[in-house]
């Protein structure tokens, strides 16, 4: 258990560092490598929830796919590769009291709801097999609709950026 | 382990992401903004799916991060359509619908 928390808060931190220097960095690439170490936080994170297949899923599809998506988006719209000093808004110091009051609410409605509440120390893992079935079993049709929002966003992506 | 400690981290997350949306005008940096809520609602599911011990909420974790994957495509071609109209990717500059 110790070794849990140890591990859960060492990630907690580098992850909350990483997250303030997404959105504060000066550089369109830094900010994309900064989103890589909160993606790989999480997926940290996922594995100490008890949750492999999801936590492999974030690897593959967040820092494997979507972070080349970016990369790419970040390239193809000639942002400047280095620093740059025109990436916020003139108003941006508004987002830190909205930021502020919202973590307020939502810290006081936490500790209200579960105080010193703890996880249940259990020795069956969820496993893949069992969110297989729920997947293919309960939520098919979700499934199914998720697929053909898929299909949608491929071939929306292709219509809007194809040069006609 | 808490489960206040997972449900804070996550709150964290999603107060800095809400932070970096507004702060931002450059739509690729809003985009990975909105990358961060998405995650900390993940953590959010996982937290609840192993408190309550069932498997809902990883079923619904991989349909999120699913939708996320669409969203960014989607977010990015329209990224490079504004670029390619209006030669830069500053929100602020995107005013053709104000009254």
């Amino acid at each position: 258990m110790v070794a849990q928390n140890v591990g859960f808060w060492v990630i907690a931190v580098m992850m909350v560092v990483a997250a303030l220097r997404v959105v504060t960095t000066n550089n369109v690439v830094h900010a994309a490598l900064w989103l890589v170490a909160v993606l790989a936080g999480a997926s940290g994170q996922y594995i100490l929830l008890a949750a492999e297949f999801v936590a492999i899923t974030q690897v593959l599809v967040y820092i494997g796919a979507v972070m080349v998506l970016f990369l790419f988006g970040t390239m193809l719209t000639r942002a400047r590769i280095g620093f740059d000093s025109d990436l916020n808004n003139s108003y941006k110091r508004l987002g830190i009291p909205v930021a502020v009051v919202m973590m307020g609410a939502m810290g006081l409605a936490l500790i209200r709801s579960f105080g010193d509440e703890k996880l249940p120390v259990s020795d069956n893992i969820v496993s893949t097999q069992r969110v297989s079935d729920q997947i293919f079993g309960p939520y098919l049709l979700p499934f199914w609709a998720l697929s053909f929002v898929l299909l949608a966003a491929i071939i929306g992506a292709i219509v809007l950026a194809r040069k006609d | 382990m808490f489960v206040n400690q997972f449900l804070f981290l996550a709150a964290v997350l999603f107060c800095i992401g809400v932070y970096g949306v507004v702060a931002r005008k450059n739509a690729v940096l809003m985009l990975m903004s909105t990358e961060l809520i998405l995650n900390s609602v993940n953590i959010n599911l996982l937290a609840f799916a192993m408190r309550n011990g069932s498997t809902d909420g990883h079923t619904f974790a991989l349909y999120i991060i699913a939708v996320a994957a669409a969203e960014v495509g989607v977010g990015l071609g329209l990224v490079l359509l504004v670029y390619r109209n209006k030669k830069s990717i500053s929100v602020d500059e995107l005013s053709e619908m104000r009254g």
